[in-house]
């Protein structure tokens, strides 16, 4: 098994219609937008550049250990190393498929993270069906001091789902069952392990949908989403994970079932004990079943795509659209044209483009509603009033589905792009929007200064783009390969901006093992004092997901 | 050359993305609270009378006509060929709502566009090769016999020479190209160009485009449908693949199926 990790797209109308309606009158059937999976860094495509040989195989072995890249880490010799016993254990637990051991090929995908920056040492998989599968093995890694990482759709982008040393990756999935949903409230309960795309299909045929939608949403499962308190481009509207999630069944570390898979609204019983696991990424147990309200599929939705010519006119076309679309308004992203080139050069869908000139700066405004006439009026009423007072130059608005798709693609597509570009530093931030567009520029300006930035460099481009509604930049840096030169002049630059303006240093994708070190400049000593506290509690022997999330002094 | 007038066809349809059920008579699919959009064959007719016009110029295509045969709710498919540039729309209102859809029948809506034909005087007619409702085909064809004009179906690359229309059309074999005379009737397939969205500015502009209405009655056109459908089913669900453990197995499940 090669190493391909899984990310979904939409097709865009013209490979459907290509694809599906040909010549013939009597073929033309109607068909539906379906997502696919499409294999992301498949090993001829994203290999661009002479660093990795487009040979079947051999690249994933390129990506080096992250143990050797990062000497800082040091493997903790308070955990046992795996033996012939623990072997013989997991094997009496889980049937052969759930298990993986000592095969270097099979391994590979869970070893390596989806950016293929990260890389683990782990022998072993454990994939178990069972929540009661789940204790027996926490249990017996705690009482053997074995150390373990929980592990979903393995999307994450902070290295926090793979091992650093040989840690045992207990992954999510093969708990993939829906256990419940209710119509009428909205509350479904399911497995952990369930892809969210699956959950989202589901609620689709019910008239609901997940109150979370990313663009990895073909890979990724909800136990991981919950783990990493997971943002995505659903947020402005239906808020974080912290509301929807009503209740969590998690496995603590020596085996311990912690049921509280309510799916009451309120309940005001007590410490919320399940917030402390939402965005925990797996350092105090493993989740297994999660219940989450979800809401009712909006019955009218459109988008358009604005071409604006300053950031100053983002920030005022975005207090428009809260003032003029205000309960229909569901989403507003941004990207910048740097964002766009880079869409442009790895068009592998072939996607239109939308405007014909170029602006500096791209927003996407979605609106979902129950009442198109009554959506629409409003929509044209925010436009006219964005062309009279010249806020946007130019823009489209989606005519019909595909339409709607197609312009989202622009947006989803874009963290695949940067992947696809070579290596990417990838920076998540919540920023005032008064500073937010500044902090890409001064990166642009100190790697430039140093003279590492341009075409034939060390670094190709720093883009931006991001979720404007909540604040949060996305802030990535693509680069011919990972090299120590130029994560010193980004970190801890990066992070020293976003203190020094009030920002957090990871607005959705958690700390991992990337960010562990920087939790200081987010959170005071004492934050992190009661931080180690809780860990020390529940995880007294370590074991869950080390050397991540907390730093290590 | 001469003056070139470009009438089009726009048909509103349950969206591409939608997927259709059918209702519980069993006489159509289910139309209430389901998103319609512009027959995308239309759209493509729409974006060709566009590119004619950028591309002969605006001396020579004097007009772009949106004709809808439709309930009240048609005319946002007539905005969006507003909105996508066309001059002006005709709106033929039949039926209530897209429950009634069904009421037309292609031979109506031929008859119907050869009335605002008469009335409007194009010379090049642009339709969408099928609806993507009932995939009927028809209507171009019916149009061209009713006008006795020439047609020239499933286009997938259009020139206009002085009063000639030279056509190219997917045929099974590879490309066939044909030329005739104007007046004459097109039909648009999926390559003939990929459609433009709508542009802001043009959406602005679109609003203060005339949009006239007439009914069957005031056309005097009898739309009495001439075909009765009998029931409408979904299509049968696939069933699932097994796997076979080995060649063995293969060979005789495959015997089993009387390969
Ligand atoms: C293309 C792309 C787009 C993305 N867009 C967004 C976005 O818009 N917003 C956003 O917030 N994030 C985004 N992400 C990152 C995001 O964090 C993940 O995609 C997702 O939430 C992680 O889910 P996963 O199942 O893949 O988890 P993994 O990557 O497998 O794990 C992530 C972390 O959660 C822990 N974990 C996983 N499952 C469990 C469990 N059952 N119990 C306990 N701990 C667990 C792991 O140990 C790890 O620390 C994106 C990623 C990609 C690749």
């Amino acid at each position: 098994m090669s190493y391909i990790p899984n990310l979904r797209i939409g097709l865009t109308r013209n490979t459907l219609l290509k694809n599906f309606i040909i010549g013939n009158v009597g073929n033309v059937g109607r068909k539906r937008i379906i997502s696919f999976r499409y294999f992301a860094n498949s090993i001829e495509s994203s290999t661009s550049g002479a660093e990795i040989p487009a040979k079947k195989h051999a690249p994933t072995k390129e990506v080096s250990f992250t143990a050797d890249k990062y000497t800082y880490l040091h493997r903790n010799h308070n955990f046992k190393e795996l033996t012939q016993d623990d072997i013989r254990f997991f094997a009496s637990i889980l049937p052969a498929s759930g298990l993986i051991i000592d095969n270097e090929d099979d391994l590979m995908p869970y070893n390596v993270d989806w950016m293929r920056k990260y890389r683990g040492k782990s022998r072993l998989v454990a994939r178990p069906k069972t929540t009661k599968q789940v204790s027996q093995i926490l249990k017996y890694c705690n009482e053997n001091k074995l150390a373990v990482v929980p592990q979903g759709g393995n999307t994450g982008l902070v290295g926090g789902g793979v091992p650093v040393f040989d840690e045992i990756i207990i992954n999510t999935n093969n708990l993939n069952q829906i256990r419940s949903f209710d119509p009428v409230a909205g509350t479904l309960t399911c497995d952990a392990g369930c892809i969210l795309e699956v959950l989202d299909n589901y609620l689709a045929k019910r008239g609901y949908m997940m109150p979370l939608d990313l663009g990895a949403k073909g890979s990724c499962h909800i136990g991981g989403n919950v783990a990493t308190n997971a943002g995505g481009l659903r947020l402005l509207r239906y808020g974080s994970l912290h509301g929807s999630v009503l209740g969590l069944e998690v496995v603590l570390p020596d085996g311990t079932i912690l049921d509280n898979l309510s799916t009451l609204r309120k309940d005001n019983t007590g410490y919320d004990i399940k917030q402390l696991f939402i965005g925990s990424e797996g350092t105090l147990g493993i989740i297994t079943g999660v219940s989450i309200l979800t809401p009712s599929k909006p019955k009218a939705v459109n988008v358009a795509v604005l071409g604006v010519n300053s950031f100053q006119n983002v920030q005022n076309a975005f207090v428009t659209s809260k003032n003029k679309l205000s309960e229909i308004l569901s989403a507003f992203e941004f990207w910048d044209s740097n964002s766009l080139k880079l869409l442009k050069a790895h068009n592998i869908q072939g996607t239109k483009f939308p405007l014909e000139d170029n602006y500096p700066f791209y927003v996407l405004v979605e609106i979902s509603g129950s009442n198109k006439d009554h959506d629409d009026e409003k929509l044209q009423n925010f436009l006219e009033e964005l062309l009279t007072n010249e806020i946007v130059k130019d823009g489209v608005v989606a005519q019909d589905d595909t339409q709607i798709a197609t312009l989202w693609s622009l947006r989803e597509g874009i963290p695949e792009a940067c992947s696809k570009a070579g290596a990417v530093y990838k920076y998540d931030i919540s920023i005032p929007l008064s500073v937010f567009y500044q902090m890409v520029e001064d990166i642009r300006n100190r790697l430039q200064s140093a003279g590492v930035l341009g075409e034939d460099k060390l670094v190709k481009d720093v883009i931006g783009y991001g979720h404007i509604g909540d604040g949060n930049l996305h802030l990535n840096i693509t680069a011919k390969s990972y090299d120590p030169e130029i994560t010193n002049l980004i970190e801890p630059y990066v992070y020293e901006w976003t203190e020094q303006h009030n920002g957090s240093i990871s607005a959705e994708h958690g700390l991992g093992l990337m960010k562990a070190n920087y939790l200081r400049y987010s959170k005071s000593p004492s934050m992190i004092s009661i931080m180690k506290q809780i860990k020390q509690n529940i995880d007294p022997n370590g074991i869950m997901n080390p050397y991540k999330f907390l730093p290590a002094q | 050359m001469s003056n070139l007038k470009i009438l089009v066809g726009c048909k509103r349809v349950i969206d591409f993305a939608v997927k259709p059920r059918v209702n519980s008579a069993k006489k159509a699919v289910e139309t209430a609270n389901v998103k319609h959009s512009l027959n995308p064959f239309d759209e493509i007719a729409v974006e060709e009378a566009l590119r004619l016009r950028e591309k002969l110029g605006n001396n020579i295509v004097k007009e772009i006509i949106a004709l809808t045969c439709g309930p009240p709710k048609a005319q946002e498919q007539l905005r969006t060929a507003l909105a996508m540039g066309a001059d002006k729309a005709v709106h033929v209102e039949v039926g209530k709502d897209d429950s009634e859809a069904n009421i037309l029948q292609p031979l109506s809506v031929a008859k119907l566009f050869r009335a605002i034909i008469e009335k409007e005087q194009p010379n090049l007619v642009i339709l969408g090769k099928q609806a993507i409702d009932d995939d009927a085909s028809q209507t171009g064809q019916m149009l061209a016999g009713l006008l006795n004009w020439p047609q020239a179906t499933f286009a997938s690359k259009v020139d206009i020479n002085d009063d000639k229309l030279t056509v190219t059309r997917e045929v099974d074999g590879g490309l066939e190209t044909i030329s005739c005379k104007l007046p004459a009737i097109v039909t648009t397939d999926l390559r003939l160009n990929e459609p433009r969205f709508a542009t802001l500015p043009n959406i602005m502009k679109a609003k203060k485009k005339p949009l006239v209405k007439y009914t069957p009655d005031q056309l005097n056109v009898d739309i009495t449908p001439r075909l009765e459908i009998i029931s409408v089913t979904e299509p049968p669900v696939r069933k699932g693949g097994t796997k076979v453990e080995s060649v063995e197995e293969l060979i005789s499940k495959l015997k089993q199926a009387g390969l």
